[in-house]
C-alpha cells in the first residue's frame, strides 16, 4: 500500500456525553504521527477548545462544523487522499460512514485508511456484526435486529425477559434499556427506532451479572495482533461501560480465562480485518456467588462461558484509558498503522528500546471511575443502566487495588469526599437490600456503608453483582477504618492504612486527629509516598518515561528534575462546568514553560486528556489534586526548587492556592492574595469601591425579613446565592417576596451560619473579558458579548467576538476598568471579569459582575478568534517575562476582520428527570465555535455545530410566560413571516390568535385529553419549542414535560428569547452563505 | 499478625516482608517473571526449579488454584516473592488458596515487598542467589546462602525428570480427561523429559499423537527401541553446559533424521549438538509478552519465555541458520535446518501461562512428522 500524502482528519466535535476530551487526545496523537512521517494533515473540528485544533498540531486546521456538506467542501478545497476515520470518536466515524455512502470519497479518490467501509458497517450494524461472528464460531448473546415495535415483541417468547435494547450507530448507547416488562420493552423500542440513524433496535437476552471484560487490540497490514490490555468492569453486566468503575489489569481472571478472550479477540480483529486499533467487550460467566442469583444456570454448568458483547471498530473512550493505563499510546500507533507502517516497525517511545509490537506488563493495578453530574443536577435520575450518564472520569494508580480506589475517590473532587462519606439520610442504622445498593452514582459509598454495617460480604456481592473479590476488598478498608477508630496511631498502622490509600483527612477523621497533626506525625516517622514509573514493561527495561504515580514503597524513583522547574496543577476530571478548555490551558503552560528554558511538570488525574500524555509535559504525575497529593509531590520535587501554577486548572486548581500559600509553598503568577480579595465578597466589595468601579448593590443576610427589607431596597428582580456553596442549589433569580421567602427558607435551613446574598439583579447585556497582566501593563485579547442577557450562566450562553452591540465608548470603558483591576489587583497571568451593561435612554451602565484571577473557560475560543497564544503569553509573564519583551503592549489586541461565536452543547437527551430550562446555573457540556467573515454566517455555523438550528421550514410549540409576552410579538411575527406554523398553549395560543396567525393549541395538562404538548413533540409534529419560563421554582414543574420531551427527540428547546431571536436572524439573513476556510485564513 | 519473612540476596540486599506458604528457610536463583496472570501453572513449571520466582504483577492469588492448571505433579520453585498476597481468592474454578497450596508443598513465600525495586535490582546487577526465611538470623542466612551450590552448578533436569517411562495422559491430569474432538492421526510421540510442562503433551494429545515421556537419561537406542515418529526435547531448568549426555543422544537423533522438536532447554540442546555455543543473559527472559519475528515471514508474534540461556547466533554451526529472533534484544529465538526435519525453538508455543499463539508449531511439527511417516 502506497503512503497517502494528504490526510483528512475527523474530529468528534463538542464534549457530549459519551463523546468527551478521550478524542483530543487520540485526535492530536494521530496529527502528530502523521506529520511524523511527512504526512500533510487536514483536521476539522467544531470544538475551539481543543489542542488538535491548535497551530502545530494539524498542518491546515478548519474550526467548521461537523456536517456532511461542511465536510465536502473541505475535501473539495483540500484534495486529500486519504480520509483517517477512526480517531475522531463515534461522530468521525458516522461522517467518514456518510461521507462514503453518499460517493463523495469516491469522486475526490479519498482512500478510507487503515479500516475499510465494509469492516466499519460489520462492526456497527448488529445483524451483520452477529453473523461474522456466528460465521468464525464466536459466542454471541442470543437477540435479533428489529425494525418495529411488534417485532421487538416476539422476541418476548422467543428469547425470554429481561431482554436489553439498543439502537444501531448511537453514541453512548443513547436510548437503549433493559427491558424487565412487556410495557418496558415496547417504550425503549420505539424511542429507539426513532432515535437510531438507521431506525434499527438490537434486541439480546439479557447477561446482567455477568462480568464484563474489555480487551485493546491492535493489529496491522501484515496482520500482526496484538492486546494492549484488558479491563475488567467492577459493576458487572447491565451498567454501560463507561459508567462502570473499571480496573486494568483484569483481577479475577485465571490465566486460562484471560487467554481464552485473549485469543477470541485476535480472531475477531482478523475476521474483521480492522487496521488499527479495537475495543472488544465480553460477557463472562460471574463467580459462583454472584451466579447464584444472577445466572442460575451458569452456576450449574461451572465452566467458564464467555459471550461477544460489542467491537468498537475506532479508538475510544476505553482505549484512551488503556493507553494512560499501560503507558501504550495507542492512538499514535493506530495512526500509523492506518498508513501502513506495521507493529515491528514502530518504536516504543515509552522505553525508547523496544518496539510497538509487545503487550505491555503492568506492575501496579489502575481503577478508574466515572464523574457523574448529579451534585450539579440533584433532581436527575442517578440510576445507572445500558445509558452512559457520566460527563467524564478519574483514573488512579497505585501498587494494590485498595489505595488505587481511594486515591480515584479522592480525584473525582466531590468536594472533599472521601470514602468514608455517608448519605445523612442513610441514618446510623442497618443499611440492606437491593434498593439501597442499586446501581447509581453513591453505590460504592453505599457499599462501604452496608460494610461498616456488618453487612456479609458475599451478600453485598450478590445482592449487586459485584465479584467477591472486590467486596473483600472493601472490606479490607472498612476493617482498617475501625482499626484506625480503635488502636493508637502508631508507625505500624499508619504505614499499614497508607499502603490502603487512606489520605491523611480520612486517617485524622478516624484516629481523632487534625489532617495536618497526621501529615506532621508521617513526616515525624518518615512515611512519605514514593513515586514509582509507569514504563510499559514491569521494570523490565530501563525506561526513560517521565510517568510516576505515588505509592508507600521503598524505593523512589523520581528524584527532584534538575534545574528551573514549574508545576502546572490540571484540572481533574471533565464536569459541568470545568471540561475540556482547562486542559487545554494547561498543555500550553507547560509547553510555555519548556519555551523559556523551565521545566515543566504536571498533577491531573484526568485519563482523557492531552495533559495527561507522557510527553506533553518534562514529567507527569497521574495523582489526586488534593492539598496531600499536591504537598506531596512538592516536597519529593524539593519545596523551595518548584513553583505551582494554579490559574489553568479551573476551580480544582485556584482552590489549592490557599493551601499552598498558607504552607508557604511558593505560587507563580497571581499571589493568593489577589485569588482572595477576587473571592471573599467583602474584600471585592471594598476592592472596587475602592476603584470606583461599580458593581450591582446588593447584601448578605441571614434571615427573611432581612433578606425581604434589602430586596424591597434594591427592587425586584434580584440574585440571590448562597456565599457558601450548599449540595446542588446555587443561585437563583426572583422576581417576588414569596419566591424570595421560599428560597431564604430553604437556604437557612441547610445553613444558617453563612450568609445568604441578595444582589440587584441587571438584566442587562452581559460582556466578558479575558486579559494578560504582568504588572505594569493589560493585554485584552477581546471582549466578548453574550446573547443571553443577564442570568443565563455564561457557560451555556452564546458568546460573540467582538461584541456587535457594544458602544466604542462602551468598549474604552470595560477596557479600563479591566486595566485598573489588573493592575490594582497585582495580577501576574490571566484575569476573567464579567460585566454587565444597562443601557437606559441612550447611556449606559456597566457593572462588574465577577474577576477570576485565572484562566476562564473563553480562553481556547478568544485565542482562536484572535490569533493570539494567550496561555503561552500569560505563562511566560508568571515565568518573568512582561508582555514588553514578549513584543506585546497594553490595551485591546486588534480585531481581525472575521467574527467568532461560541455556542453551548447540551447533553440533555441522556439525563432523565434533569431540567433543560436556562438559567443561572451551568447545565452544558460542551461547546463550538462558529467562525466567518460576517456576524450571520458564523452564527449560522455555530448553531449548525451546536444542532440549535431550525429546518428551514416546519412547526414550532410555543409556551411563553406572561412576563414575556410583549417582548415575543415581533418574533413570533417574524418566524410567521418566515412560514413556521405554530402550537402553543392556551394563554399563547390566545396571543398569536389575536395577532391573526393561524395556531394549534395543544393542552399543558398531560392528563387532560390530546394532543397535549408531549404528544405533539414525541409524534414529531413539531421541530423545535419556545418555552420561557416564570419565577424560579425549583423545580421548575411549569413547561417541565415540554422541555423533558424536546430534549429525548433531540429537536432544539429554547428557553430564552434571545437565542431565539438570534435563530430567527440566522435563519432570515444571509447566514446559508458561509464561507468553509482554514482558521488561519479568517485570520488574515 | 502473619510471621516475617526475609529474603537476603548475595549481594547482601535485605528485603523484609510477611511470611506466607511455608515458614522454612530456602534458597535458590531469584529470576522475576512479569506475566500478569498464571501464577499457579509457573509454580509448577519445571524450567523454575531451583528459582525463587519473583512476581512483577503486585497482586497474587487473587483467583486461587484451580484443578485444572497444574503444569507437573507439584511445585517447583523454591519459593515465591510478590508485593501482595491475597488471602481471600475469588473465581468459579478455585478449590484452595495459594497459601493452603504452597503450605501443603512447604514451600514459603514473601509478601509486601517492594518488588518493584527487587526487580530494577535484579535487572541491572543480574539474576543471583538469594535466601528466604522466616527463621534464620541475617548473617547466618547469608552465610549459608555463600556456601550453596549455584544455581548454573547445579543439574536441575536430575531433579525434575521422571525416573520412569510413562505413557501420556499421565493419572490425574484434569484437562486431558476433557481433550474431546481428537484428531485421528496417531503418531507415535517420544518426549525426552527434561522438566516437561504438561501442557505440551495435552496440546500433542489433542492432536492426536499417542505419547511416551522417557527419561532424560534415556540413551538413543532405547529411543529408537520406541520406533518413535517424531522426538520431542522438553523445556527444563538450569545451565545446559551440564547435560553433555543428552547432547551425545541429541547429536545422534538429529542424524536419524527423525523429526524433532526442541522447546527452550531442548531447543538450546539441538544447538550444543550442533556444535553452537550458549551463553547466560544477565536476567533472562521471563514474561508473557515477548515479540519474536520469524524471519521466514517477517510475521511478528507475542510469545511467552522463561529462559536464562540462549544460542550465541555467530557460533552456529553444521548448517543451522537462525529462523527467529526476539525483538527486544535481537537475541535467537529459533534455528531451522534447510535438509533436517528439525524445529527448534527458544520460547513456549504451549503457553500456560501466556498467549496462545504459538501453538500452530506443533501442528507444524506434526506436518513435519507426517510428511516423514508418509515418505
Amino acid at each position: 500500500m502506497h503512503k497517502p500524502s494528504k490526510v483528512l482528519v475527523i474530529g468528534s466535535g463538542p464534549i457530549v456525553i459519551g463523546q468527551a476530551a478521550e478524542f483530543d487526545y487520540s485526535g492530536t496523537q494521530a496529527c502528530r504521527a502523521l506529520r511524523e512521517e511527512g504526512i500533510i494533515t487536514v483536521l476539522v473540528n467544531s470544538n475551539p477548545a481543543t489542542i488538535m485544533t491548535d497551530e502545530g498540531v494539524a498542518d491546515i486546521v478548519y474550526v467548521e462544523p461537523l456536517t456532511v456538506g461542511v465536510l465536502t467542501r473541505v475535501i473539495e478545497r483540500e484534495h486529500p487522499d486519504g480520509l483517517l476515520p477512526t480517531l475522531g470518536g463515534q461522530t468521525g466515524l458516522n461522517l467518514a460512514v456518510d461521507l462514503a455512502d453518499a460517493g463523495t470519497l469516491d469522486r475526490y479518490g479519498v482512500r478510507l485508511l487503515g479500516t475499510s467501509l465494509d469492516t466499519i458497517k460489520k462492526a456497527e450494524e448488529r445483524s451483520l456484526f452477529k453473523k461474522l461472528l456466528t460465521d468464525i464460531g464466536e459466542p454471541v448473546p442470543q437477540g435479533t435486529t428489529v425494525r418495529s415495535v411488534a417485532e421487538a415483541k416476539e422476541c418476548v417468547n422467543s428469547i425470554g425477559l429481561p431482554l436489553i435494547v439498543r439502537p444501531s450507530y448511537t453514541l453512548g448507547g443513547t436510548g437503549g434499556g433493559i427491558a424487565w416488562t412487556e410495557a418496558d420493552l415496547e417504550n425503549i423500542s420505539s424511542y429507539g427506532l426513532k432515535i437510531s440513524p438507521s431506525h434499527e433496535i438490537l434486541i439480546e437476552q439479557c447477561l446482567l451479572g455477568w462480568k464484563e471484560i474489555e480487551y485493546e487490540v491492535m493489529r496491522d497490514a501484515r496482520d500482526n495482533c496484538i492486546t494492549i490490555c484488558n479491563m475488567e468492569n467492577i459493576d458487572p453486566m447491565g451498567v454501560h461501560t463507561g459508567d462502570s468503575i473499571v480496573v486494568a489489569p483484569s483481577q479475577t481472571l485465571s490465566d486460562r480465562e484471560n487467554q481464552m478472550l485473549r485469543s477470541a479477540s485476535l480472531r475477531i480483529i482478523r475476521a474483521l480485518g480492522i487496521e488499527g486499533g479495537c475495543n472488544i467487550q465480553f460477557a463472562l460467566t460471574p463467580s459462583p456467588i454472584v451466579a447464584g442469583t444472577w445466572a442460575p444456570d451458569q452456576g450449574k454448568l461451572g465452566s467458564s462461558q464467555y459471550y461477544v458483547i460489542e467491537v468498537n471498530p475506532r479508538v475510544s473512550r476505553s482505549s484512551a484509558l488503556a493507553s494512560k493505563a499501560t503507558g501504550y499510546p495507542i492512538a499514535r500507533v493506530a495512526a500509523k498503522i492506518a498508513i501502513g507502517r506495521t507493529l515491528d516497525e514502530i518504536p516504543n517511545k515509552i522505553t525508547g528500546k523496544t518496539l510497538a509490537s509487545f503487550e505491555p506488563a503492568l506492575d501496579y493495578c489502575v481503577v478508574k471511575i466515572p464523574r457523574w453530574p448529579f451534585d450539579k443536577f440533584a433532581m436527575g435520575d442517578r440510576g445507572l443502566g445500558s445509558q452512559m450518564k457520566a460527563t467524564g472520569e478519574v483514573m488512579a494508580i497505585d501498587r494494590s487495588f485498595e489505595p488505587a480506589l481511594q486515591k480515584a475517590v479522592r480525584s473525582l473532587e466531590f468536594g472533599k469526599r472521601t470514602l468514608l462519606w455517608e448519605d445523612p439520610a442513610w441514618g446510623k442504622g442497618a443499611q440492606h437490600g437491593l434498593p439501597f445498593l442499586q446501581s447509581n452514582d453513591l453505590r460504592v459509598w453505599a457499599i462501604m456503608a452496608s460494610l461498616r454495617r456488618e453487612e456479609d460480604p458475599d451478600k453485598v456481592s450478590q445482592l449487586t453483582g459485584i465479584d467477591p473479590w472486590f467486596i473483600y476488598k472493601f472490606q479490607n478498608i472498612v476493617d482498617m477504618e475501625k482499626r484506625l477508630l480503635s488502636e493508637p496511631l502508631e508507625p505500624d498502622i499508619l504505614w499499614e492504612a497508607k499502603r490502603l490509600g487512606f489520605s491523611d483527612e480520612q486517617i485524622a477523621t478516624l484516629a481523632d486527629r487534625l489532617p495536618e497533626q497526621v501529615r506532621i506525625i508521617r513526616h515525624e516517622w518518615h512515611l512519605h509516598p514514593v513515586y514509582k514509573m509507569v514504563d510499559t514493561c514491569a521494570a523490565e527495561f530501563d525506561a526513560e518515561t517521565p510517568y510516576f504515580y505515588s505509592t508507600y514503597e521503598t524505593e523512589n524513583e523520581a528524584l527532584p528534575l534538575d534545574g528551573e522547574k514549574a508545576v502546572v496543577l490540571g484540572s481533574g476530571p471533565i464536569r459541568i462546568g470545568q471540561g475540556i478548555e482547562f486542559d487545554y490551558c494547561c498543555v500550553h503552560s507547560a509547553w510555555a514553560l519548556q519555551e523559556v528554558g523551565m521545566k515543566s511538570i504536571l498533577i491531573n488525574s484526568n485519563p482523557e486528556t492531552v495533559s495527561t500524555d507522557f510527553d506533553t509535559s518534562d514529567r507527569l504525575y497521574f495523582e489526586a489534586l488534593d492539598e496531600e497529593s499536591v504537598r506531596d509531590i512538592l516536597e519529593n520535587e524539593g519545596s523551595d526548587a518548584a513553583s505551582s501554577i494554579v490559574q489553568f486548572g479551573g476551580q480544582t486548581a485556584i482552590n489549592l492556592a490557599q493551601p499552598l500559600d498558607v504552607n508557604n509553598l511558593s505560587i507563580l503568577g497571581s499571589a493568593a492574595e489577589a485569588i482572595d480579595i477576587a473571592e471573599d465578597r467583602q474584600r471585592f466589595e471594598d476592592f472596587l469601591a475602592e476603584l470606583d468601579i461599580p458593581q450591582p448593590p446588593g447584601a448578605g443576610v441571614f434571615s427573611v425579613p432581612e433578606a425581604i427589607d434589602v430586596a424591597q431596597s434594591l427592587g425586584y428582580p434580584v440574585l440571590v446565592r448562597p456565599s457558601y456553596v450548599l449540595g446542588g442549589r446555587s443561585m437563583e433569580i426572583v422576581h417576588s417576596d414569596d419566591e424570595l421567602t421560599r428560597y431564604l427558607t430553604l437556604a437557612l435551613e441547610l445553613d444558617s451560619h453563612h450568609p445568604v446574598l441578595v444582589d440587584k439583579y441587571i438584566q442587562g447585556k452581559e460582556v466578558e473579558v479575558d486579559a494578560i497582566c504582568d504588572g505594569e501593563n493589560v493585554l485584552i485579547p477581546g471582549v466578548m458579548e453574550h446573547i443571553e442577557r443577564a442570568g443565563v450562566h455564561s457557560g451555556d450562553s452564546i458568546a460573540v467576538y467582538p461584541g456587535v452591540n457594544l458602544s466604542e465608548s462602551e468598549v474604552n470603558t470595560i477596557v479600563g476598568y479591566t486595566t485598573r483591576i489588573g493592575l490594582a489587583l497585582g495580577a501576574r497571568g490571566l484575569l476573567n471579569i464579567q460585566l454587565v451593561i444597562l443601557s437606559k435612554s441612550g447611556s449606559s451602565s456597566i457593572y462588574v459582575l465577577e474577576v477570576n484571577p485565572r484562566a476562564s473557560r473563553t480562553v481556547p475560543f478568544i485565542s482562536k478568534v484572535t490569533g493570539l497564544p494567550v496561555v503561552n503569553i500569560a505563562t511566560k509573564v508568571m515565568a518573568g517575562m512582561t508582555l514588553q519583551e514578549q513584543g506585546y503592549s497594553g490595551g485591546l489586541w486588534k480585531r481581525r476582520g472575521l467574527v467568532g461565536i461560541k455556542a453551548p452543547v447540551f447533553s440533555m437527551s441522556k439525563l432523565t428527570g434533569v431540567d433543560n430550562y436556562l438559567g443561572p446555573e451551568m447545565k452544558s457540556t460542551g461547546e463550538v465555535m462558529g467562525v466567518d467573515h460576517n456576524f450571520e454566517a458564523a452564527l449560522t455555523k455555530a448553531l449548525l455545530a451546536a444542532g440549535l438550528m431550525l429546518p428551514s421550514k416546519g412547526s414550532l410549540l410555543l409556551s411563553i410566560a406572561d412576563r414575556d409576552k410583549d417582548e415575543s410579538i415581533s418574533l413570533i411575527k417574524e418566524l410567521y413571516s418566515l412560514q413556521y406554523g405554530f402550537y402553543a398553549t392556551e394563554g399563547t395560543a390566545a396571543m398569536i390568535k389575536s395577532m391573526g396567525f393561524p395556531v394549534k393549541m395543544v393542552t399543558k395538562k398531560l392528563d387532560e385529553g390530546h394532543p397535549n404538548v408531549v404528544d405533539v413533540i414525541y409524534d414529531g409534529s413539531v421541530d423545535g419549542v419556545i418555552n420561557t419560563v416564570t419565577g424560579g421554582r425549583i423545580p421548575l414543574k411549569d413547561g417541565f414535560d415540554i422541555r423533558r420531551a424536546a430534549a429525548e427527540e433531540q429537536i432544539p428547546c429554547f428557553t430564552s428569547l434571545d437565542t431565539v431571536r438570534v435563530v430567527v436572524s440566522a435563519i432570515s439573513g444571509s447566514g446559508g452563505k458561509f464561507s468553509v476556510k482554514p482558521l488561519r485564513e479568517y485570520l488574515r | 499478625m502473619s510471621k516475617r519473612a526475609t529474603l537476603i540476596l548475595e549481594d547482601g540486599t535485605v528485603y523484609r516482608g510477611d511470611s506466607f506458604g511455608s515458614e522454612r528457610t530456602t534458597l535458590g536463583e531469584v529470576v522475576f517473571d512479569t506475566a500478569m496472570t498464571g501464577y499457579q501453572e509457573m509454580l509448577t513449571d519445571p524450567s523454575f526449579a531451583g528459582q525463587i520466582l519473583l512476581f512483577t504483577y503486585p497482586m497474587i492469588g487473587n483467583y486461587g488454584i484451580s484443578e485444572a492448571d497444574f503444569e507437573s505433579g507439584h511445585i517447583q520453585v523454591r519459593g515465591i516473592a510478590v508485593r501482595e498476597y491475597c488471602h481471600r481468592p475469588s473465581n468459579l474454578h478455585s478449590v484452595q488458596t495459594l497459601d493452603n497450596y504452597l503450605r501443603d508443598s512447604n514451600i514459603p513465600g514473601i509478601s509486601g515487598i517492594d518488588t518493584r525495586s527487587l526487580t530494577r535490582h535484579i535487572r541491572s546487577r543480574g539474576a543471583m542467589m538469594g535466601i528466604l526465611s522466616t527463621e534464620m538470623r541475617d548473617e547466618d542466612a547469608l552465610e549459608r546462602l555463600k556456601a550453596c551450590p549455584r544455581y548454573s552448578d547445579t543439574d536441575l533436569v536430575y531433579e525434575v525428570s521422571t525416573e520412569q517411562m510413562y505413557q501420556w495422559p499421565a493419572v490425574g491430569d484434569r484437562q486431558t480427561d476433557a481433550s474431546a474432538g481428537i484428531k485421528h492421526v496417531s503418531y507415535n510421540i517420544v518426549v525426552v523429559d527434561l522438566g516437561l510442562k504438561y501442557n505440551i503433551v495435552r496440546i500433542l494429545s489433542r492432536l492426536g499423537c499417542r505419547i511416551t515421556v522417557v527419561p532424560y537419561t534415556t540413551s538413543l537406542n532405547d529411543i529408537l527401541a520406541l520406533h518413535p515418529d517424531g522426538v520431542v526435547l522438553s523445556p527444563g531448568p538450569g545451565n545446559p553446559s551440564l547435560l553433555g549426555d543428552v547432547v551425545d543422544v541429541v547429536k545422534g537423533l538429529i542424524g536419524t533424521k527423525i523429526p524433532l522438536m526442541g522447546i527452550c532447554l531442548g531447543h538450546l540442546l539441538i544447538g550444543k549438538a550442533s556444535g553452537t555455543e550458549i551463553f547466560k543473559l544477565k536476567f533472562g527472559h521471563h514474561g508473557g509478552n515477548h515479540p519474536v519475528r520469524d524471519l521466514a515471514t517477517n510475521k511478528v508474534y507475542i510469545t511467552v519465555q522463561n529462559h536464562g540461556y540462549a544460542i550465541d547466533d555467530s557460533t552456529l554451526q553444521g548448517g543451522f541458520e537462525v529462523s527467529q529472533i526476539n525483538l527486544n534484544d535481537g537475541t535467537v529465538e529459533g534455528i531451522c535446518h534447510p535438509d533436517l526435519p528439525v524445529i527448534s525453538i527458544q520460547y513456549h508455543p504451549e503457553a500456560s501461562p501466556g498467549p496462545w499463539d504459538s501453538s500452530y508449531l506443533f501442528d507444524r511439527f506434526l506436518a513435519m512428522v507426517g510428511k516423514s511417516t508418509d515418505a
